[in-house]
């Protein structure tokens, strides 16, 4: 089973490098090839990576818990002295979640798209595309050191870029594209630089290495060490995750990426690329773990975006806006729980996220696709009657999102609050204020999602003309994703359900052999505070509990069974009356946006007349982009065009170019005095170099 | 006896080498330089190189010798056609400096040579011998010398015909 | 008492002689018999150094230089007559073409 491993990545680029083939052959064609070809080549290969990642889950549970790794090694890539890189592909528990999730989530939106995509000129390259983004993301996630990551990581930054501006010909949406890259390419510069960091340590602790594994196991063996550079790899890499994962302050591009096709907005942008940071960071947990400081900043942040973002949704009126700063606040809360420690919470909620989140952007999709490509909820307004498929499965992906129990997101955003309260970060009033910070959004979410629901599925119908003579169901291509997503959205969470509800917390279990002794690291060291005795006993509960690197002993894995359950300083009645609370601020949420919507439609009117100041901020996005605009893109097009274009290029650059040129014209002109053309001077010359062979013979 | 024979032998190629060169006239010039040839054969008989003092008799002195005077007869240069403008005064500089340096070099290379004449046997460098020397051990660069041979025949009767 | 160096002497001297006749001389028949020239001394330091090391190798080698020498004479000769023939000049200092 581990010789199939490569065909889960390789299967969508061999679809891609069809579908793009074809797209080339008849880019000069009048009609695109057929359709029915297309979609299926770009449906099936998808498919073929979710079916032979299916099997590889199903033989790993039968596996005994410690060794649930995979591997396998393709071929040398990088092989240059002590660096020693190869393309090779590992699958533990972690990264068979994140291969489940994007090959499950990544299939149904490919069937979706064949609704969506119909008769678009582009149609054959749009499936290649995305077939790309597939190969890309689950390189990402399966492979076995960081340079074949990162090679993801750009990867599906390319196709980011490239359906971002699938319809190119729109400059808006092509110019959307570019900052996407561009923003990404600040925050992957600082992972690179993460990533060089990281070897240069390990260098100087023994062999250089990139490996997972072998890292992991190094950084066991010395976590004294490791410390500093865990702090600083920490955060280089997180800046590369802001980027990434649209966290402040790179989250800027995220809401202009809607300007791609509504379900390239669900795969990419909500339930699968954007998640590579929280991915990057579990992957690394064992780093992290060692340094409080640089979890502290991944907390801090996470919380800070996951509120902020949440405020922005509030005002938007584009449905596809509202969803983008909602996955950036979603985003938000992932970064939290593995700032936290919680590492298997991130990625469970990761995972019940892309549920709700891309059967949110399907559902939004389904409604723009039947309005004609009206995307402003204020020209909305009473669809259910209409699309009662959509608006159903949007309403509970809702649901889900508003945390209202027994649906995912309740499990999972529930599990994240729980372990940020009683997490040990210090200073000790941190893990509160995160709680409080988040506990807000959580509310501001359930009120903005709400918001989108009513304002698009309920009350009075505002439809322009021509969308009222289009508005339709979508066909059962597109409805049967949003019916399966929604089935996610409700079972999904069933995976977790903590063991103060009964539950068995599966999903934690599962994750453990993978995070599992991080986590344990990271209260080690938290809990440790600054004595200096303690650090020590801290790092070597550190040591301790990662000596077996990804593999856990069963005592340590009892240990952490426990912890999970909430022995990590908090009782069962806290824990349930915390969670009482966030449902209860979820449902006031829904309430206020249906007193607001529906019972007194002219409420948000008279509020945002009353607060016109507050609410053009937030209307405006805190004018964050026109900050930017100011502070950092005019200075850089200032220094650019009159600095290294004016001086620089015309002056250094080119001077030096044309100096070679006048440079061997000048050798030339010189030189040409000695071709004579004559043959007897050539044999004088060749005289005088055996006369000068002779003379080093004889001196 | 051995040394008078070399130094007269010598004497009479050397200077034979120098007419050549000195002659304006390429007719006389080949002539001297046959004489200095067949001295230099005298020389090859000295050292006992049976086959190659044939050759350089019938090969050189004869053969390749007949061959120039022929051409130079064929060419029939008239007189101010020979006319040579001299050297400049730099470059016989140069080339007088280069080749005294060049005979000290050699001298300073060769001396040290053994001076020792070994006895060798009876039939050394005889015909016998020496094509069976050809024919085993050098086989090879044997048979390649004969196709540069080959070459050369279609060479020159590709060149020499009138329209090409 | 002839040693070998009298040879190489001799061999050197007329090997310097044909390079002289190369360097000096402009006619190109006179060129190409100095070149023949320098072939000969080289084929009598083969020849003595064969007789003083007591090994035919050296007979053979001269063999060779002289059937190339055979070569390189016929195809000389026959480029000097088609040169003359189209320029009418056998003045190695008119042939200038590889510089115009």
């Amino acid at each position: 089973m581990e010789s199939y491993l490569w065909i889960i990545p390789f299967s969508p680029l061999i679809g891609a490098a069809i579908n793009g083939a074809l797209a080339i052959l008849y880019s000069h064609k009048e009609k695109g090839p057929r359709e029915e070809i297309i979609s299926f080549i770009g449906c099936a290969a998808p498919l073929a990576s979710f079916v032979i990642a299916l099997m590889i889950f199903i033989r790993m549970i039968g596996m005994d818990e410690a060794d649930r790794i995979l591997e396998q090694t393709l071929f040398p890539w990088i092989w240059s002295g002590a660096l020693n890189i190869e393309v090779a592909f590992f699958v533990d528990a972690l990264s068979m979640v994140m291969v489940l999730v994007v090959t499950c989530v990544g299939t149904i939106i490919h069937f979706y798209s064949i609704g969506y995509m119909a008769k678009d000129r582009g149609f054959a390259r749009y499936f290649s595309y995305l077939n790309l983004f597939m190969f890309a993301m689950l390189t990402l996630v399966m492979g076995k050191n960081l340079p074949l990551l990162f090679v993801g990581w750009e990867g599906v930054g390319l196709c980011s870029y490239l359906l971002i501006g699938f319809w190119y010909s729109d400059i808006y949406k092509a110019a959307a594209g570019k900052k996407a890259f561009i923003v990404n390419r600040i925050g992957d510069f600082a992972f690179l630089l993460g990533i060089f960091v990281v070897y240069v340590a390990t260098l100087e602790h023994g062999a250089g290495t990139l490996d997972f594994p072998a890292l992991s196991g190094l950084v066991a063996a010395h976590p004294e060490a490791f410390r500093g550079v865990a702090t600083a790899a920490g955060i280089l890499l997180f800046i590369g995750a802001c980027g990434k994962s649209a966290q402040i302050p790179l989250y800027v591009w995220l809401p202009d990426a809607m300007a791609g096709p509504t379900p390239v907005s669900a795969l990419i942008h909500a339930a699968t690329m954007v998640t590579a940071g929280v991915y990057m960071i579990a992957r690394l947990s064992f780093l992290y773990a060692l340094s409080p400081l640089a979890m502290g900043v991944v907390a801090t942040v996470g919380a800070l975006t996951a509120l902020y973002a949440a405020t922005i949704g509030i005002c938007q009126r584009d449905i596809k806006k509202v969803l983008a700063y909602s996955t950036i606040s979603q985003l938000g809360y992932m970064f939290m729980a593995v700032g936290v420690g919680a590492f298997s919470a991130g990625i469970f909620h990761l995972m019940t996220h892309a549920f709700f989140k891309a059967c949110l952007f399907l559902g939004a999709g389904s409604v723009i696709h039947a309005l004609r490509g009206e995307q402003d909820m204020f020209n909305m307004g009473g669809l259910s009657k209409y699309m009662k498929l959509t608006a159903l499965t949007f309403l509970i992906a809702s649901f889900a999102i508003a945390g209202v129990p027994p649906l995912a997101g309740f499990f999972s955003k529930d599990e994240i609050l729980w372990s940020t309260f009683t997490s040990s970060l210090s200073p000790g009033w941190l893990p509160m204020v995160l709680w409080v910070v988040t506990f807000i959004a959580a509310g501001i979410t359930a009120f903005y999602v709400f918001r989108a629901v009513f304002l698009t599925f309920y009350g009075k119908k505002r439809l322009t003309a021509e969308a009222e003579a289009h508005v339709h169901e979508s066909p059962s291509v597109m409805t049967v994703p949003l019916i399966l997503l929604a089935i996610g959205s409700i079972t999904a969470g069933f995976l977790g359900v903590p063991q103060v509800l009964g539950g068995s917390n599966a999903f934690h279990h599962f994750l453990s052999p993978a995070v599992g002794a991080a986590e344990h690291v990271t209260h080690a060291v938290q809990g440790a505070g600054d004595s200096v005795q303690a650090i020590g006993a801290a790092a070597h509960a550190a040591k301790e509990a990662a000596a077996g690197g990804v593999q856990l002993s069963s005592y340590t894995g009892e240990v952490l069974s426990e912890a999970g359950g909430g022995s990590h300083g908090g009782s069962h009645g806290l824990e349930i009356l915390l969670m009482v609370l966030s449902v209860l601020i979820g449902i006031a949420g829904i309430l206020v946006a249906q007193a607001m919507y529906i019972r007194n439609p002219t409420l948000p009117e008279s509020i945002s007349r009353r607060a016109r100041g507050l609410y053009n901020l937030v209307y405006g996005k805190y004018f964050v982009d026109e900050a930017y605009r100011e502070t950092l893109v005019k200075p850089g097009y200032f220094l650019s065009e009159k600095v290294f274009f004016k001086v620089i290029d015309v002056w250094i650059i080119d001077g030096i170019v044309n100096g070679f040129g006048v440079m061997a014209r000048g050798f030339g002109t010189v030189l040409r005095l000695l071709q004579t053309g004559v043959v007897r001077t050539y044999a004088l010359f060749i005289l005088l170099g055996i006369l000068y062979l002779i003379y080093r013979m004889v001196g | 006896m051995e040394a008078v024979a070399f130094y007269i032998i010598a004497a009479i190629a050397v200077f034979g080498a120098l007419l050549m060169i000195t002659r304006r006239n390429p007719l006389a010039g080949a002539f001297s330089l046959v004489v200095s040839l067949i001295a230099l054969a005298g020389i090859y008989a000295m050292l006992r190189a049976e086959l190659i003092f044939i050759l350089q008799i019938l090969v050189y002195a004869g053969a390749i010798m007949v061959l120039v005077i022929f051409t130079i007869m064929l060419l029939n240069l008239r007189e101010e056609e020979l006319e040579e403008p001299p050297a400049g005064k730099i470059k016989t500089l140069i080339i007088l400096a280069a080749v005294a340096f060049g005979c000290y070099g050699i001298i300073k290379v060769l001396s040290g040579a053994p001076d020792e004449v070994p006895r060798v046997p009876e039939n050394f460098g005889s015909v016998e011998k020496v094509g069976e020397l050809m024919l085993t051990s050098y086989l090879y660069p044997f048979e390649i010398i004969s196709v540069v041979l080959l070459v050369a025949i279609v060479g020159v009767v590709l060149l020499a015909k009138k329209v090409i | 008492m002839i040693t070998l160096d009298h040879y190489l002497y001799l061999s050197a001297i007329l090997f310097f002689i044909g390079v002289f006749g190369v360097l000096f001389r402009r006619n190109l028949i006179v060129i190409l018999m100095s070149i023949e020239l320098m072939l000969n001394a080289v084929n009598l330091s083969f020849i003595a150094f064969s007789r003083y090391t007591a090994s035919m190798d050296g007979h053979v080698f001269a063999f060779f230089v002289m059937a190339v020498a055979a070569a390189e004479a016929g195809i000389g000769l026959a480029i000097l007559v088609m040169l003359f023939r189209n320029r009418r000049t056998v003045q190695a200092d008119d042939l200038t073409l590889m510089r115009d």
